[in-house]
């Protein structure tokens, strides 16, 4: 996923005095996406631990994929990735396994959260966020869609007027979900048949677009999106008519984590860094500012009710969004679908 | 001594800078070509053809053949706006010219981003053409111009004709004078003379031009992904897939060396036309 920049300027009010006195000073280095923490995130953590944090930024998972396989995870002491790639970190054994004693704060988390298929148990990966796939649109515009069909399959007023993800793993998954096949499905034949009809729907877009396609709902260059629920808010933000919902046949549930890298030379400093940011203080003001949802039951219970009104997608209860099959590590079938997505674009 | 060896110390930060950022890296693309992605993405050092090959499986040499097309129609197109543009350019009084030109290349003082995304505010269905279409009382839905194949064409022709019309310019001013005058003279009209004496004579102008729209458009991957809204995948942007989203280095450095050898032959066949040319102007000196 690619993230993007929001609300700055927002003005700061994060507590530190339930921070622990510094133990001693560590350089750690953090990669996130752009806008994917409060602004004052590495800051407040510095003030707080007496460490010095760095900041730097991927755009893609696959980007921050390359240089951790390229260099072994050195370099790097925590990592803000979605959960298929925290599997492959996992596999490749470039992750740290999580000592659970230096992360109290792990009790924060939603129950849920602490068993999710890709980690049960938390072995590698701390979930930092996650939520669902599913249609954004514009309701003044377009009647209430129902069913993947609707995107896939656009009545002749809304055709042209639509886009769907770029990102190979999400782009599939809205024929395998339309289709009633797993988000992880491999069969070649399903997948010829998932192939098949994102070629037809392929003709009814206005873009693939991973970025700015809360920005086209907006102006009305484009009517009924697909999109994860945290970006729709974007649009919602602008637009109130702008609307989020999961079709019938379902989403996936996508986790956003944290790993430790195995290569990092400063450990301490980087359980600190994941502990702070799972305060439920903390975890609450990322979930604010980030408008995606935390699975973190006590930041959860603490954000501002007004916020959920206006962003419903946020209220979304954890064993709702458990319905949903996690998007996992395929191995060396993500070779495939590759291939089928060039397939798609280049029809 | 000492003076014989200034032009190698001139030289040499020139070469080392060649050397380090152009040399090494391609021949790293050439070596990577040859080994086996790991399944995490990563290479596996066993030496094996079987990215080349992929390289002509149908599906990926379509995307080379299209690449081409959109490439080659750019190109062409260009060319022939290019050339108009310098034949209007040289054919106004001396001390206009360098002010034609100057505008001509105007647009590369801005970048090449924010060049490419203002035809995203032109042509976008909310987009300032169709206000003005809208505006000027034109009504029912105009289709959408952007994201499309046509959408790319323009943004390539927009971007590079600057260097089609410099490519032309300077053949079509140096040319002599007496010469037309000597085919009007000997009984050919305007068009004639310009098909059979001014055209061959500046022929190597057209050739530079168009083969340097033609290799910049052909790996561009910029435009594509801008203006045709990722639904046109052209070889550059497969290229760009295989190193940042699919992880698969050895299958792009194979498509990259084809591209490359493709860029190289388009190159030595300009030089060739441009020194048969210039052997042919020294013939007729002489």
């Amino acid at each position: 996923m690619i993230r993007h920049t929001l609300h700055s300027g927002v003005c700061l009010t994060v507590t530190l005095a339930a921070m622990a006195a510094p133990v001693l000073a560590e350089p750690l280095t953090v990669s996130n996406w752009d806008g994917y923490m409060a602004a004052d995130a590495i800051d407040t953590f510095n003030a707080a631990t007496g460490n010095e944090a760095e900041l730097v930024l991927h755009a893609t998972n696959e980007e921050i994929m390359g240089k951790l396989i390229a260099s072994k995870g050195a370099g790097y002491d925590v990592v803000f990735v979605s959960s298929p790639f925290a599997e492959v970190l996992h596999n490749l054994g470039l992750a740290e396994e999580l000592d659970h004693d230096k992360i109290p704060n792990i009790a924060n988390l939603y129950t849920e959260a602490t068993e999710l298929p890709h980690d049960p148990g938390n072995v590698f990966s701390l979930p930092y966020a996650w939520g669902t796939t599913g249609l954004c649109y514009r309701s003044d515009l377009v009647a209430e869609p129902t069913s993947w069909y609707d995107l896939l399959e656009p009545t002749e007023t809304v055709s042209g007027k639509t886009t769907m993800l770029a990102t190979d793993r999400w782009l599939l998954a809205a024929g395998q979900l339309a289709l009633g096949y797993s988000v992880n499905e491999t069969d070649p034949d399903k997948m010829a048949e998932v192939r098949d009809l994102l070629i037809k729907a392929k003709g009814t877009l206005l873009a693939y677009d991973d970025t700015t396609f809360y920005a086209k709902l907006v102006s009305g260059e484009a009517e009924l999106v697909q999109a994860w629920d945290g970006w729709c808010n974007y649009g919602i933000g602008e637009n109130a008519d702008i609307t989020y919902m999961i079709p019938t046949e379902g989403s996936d549930l996508w986790v956003d984590t944290m790993v430790i890298l195995k290569a990092s030379e400063h450990k301490d400093a980087a359980y600190a860094f994941v502990n702070y940011i799972l305060d439920a203080e903390n975890h609450r003001w990322a979930a604010e500012n980030i408008l995606y949802k935390v699975p973190n039951k006590a930041a959860m219970d603490g954000v501002d009710p007004a916020l959920i009104e206006t962003y419903p997608n946020m209220g979304m209860a954890p064993a709702d969004m458990l319905k949903f099959e996690q998007l996992r590590d395929v191995g060396a079938a993500q070779r495939d679908y590759s291939r089928l997505v060039s397939e798609i674009k280049a029809n | 001594m000492s003076t014989d060896r200034r032009p190698m110390i001139l030289m040499t930060p020139a070469m080392l800078w060649l050397f380090g950022l152009m040399v090494v890296p391609c021949v790293l693309i050439l070596v990577l070509a040859f080994f086996r992605r790991g399944v995490y993405g990563g290479i596996e050092y066993t030496v094996t053809l079987e990215n080349l090959a992929l390289v002509f499986d149908p599906l990926y040499f379509k995307i080379f053949l299209k690449s081409a097309g959109i490439a080659g129609l750019s190109a062409a197109i260009a060319c022939v706006l290019g050339y108009a543009a310098a034949y209007a350019i040289a054919a106004m009084p001396r001390r206009h010219q360098s002010m034609l030109l100057f505008f001509a290349v105007l647009p590369f003082w801005s970048n090449y981003l924010v060049r490419t995304y203002a035809w995203i505010v032109l042509l976008n269905r909310e987009g300032l053409i169709v206000n003005l279409a809208r505006w000027l009382g034109f009504e029912g839905e105009l289709p959408s111009m952007l994201y499309s194949e046509q959408a790319v064409i323009i943004g390539l022709v927009y971007n590079y004709l600057p260097f089609v019309i410099l490519s032309c310019y300077a053949p079509l001013s140096r040319l002599n004078p007496d010469i037309s005058e000597a085919s009007r003279d000997l009984g050919a009209s305007g068009w004639t003379t310009f098909r059979r004496v001014t055209l061959p004579m500046t022929v190597p102008g057209i050739a530079t031009g168009f083969v340097f729209v033609f290799v910049l458009s052909i790996g561009n991957f910029v435009t594509p992904a801008l203006l045709g809204g990722g639904q046109f995948q052209m070889i550059g942007n497969l290229v760009y897939a295989q190193f940042l989203t699919a992880n698969d280095w050895p299958f792009g450095a194979a498509l990259s060396m084809v591209l490359i050898a493709v860029m190289l032959g388009l190159l030595m066949l300009q030089a060739v036309v441009a020194e048969r040319a210039s052997g042919r102007k020294g013939a007729q000196n002489g």
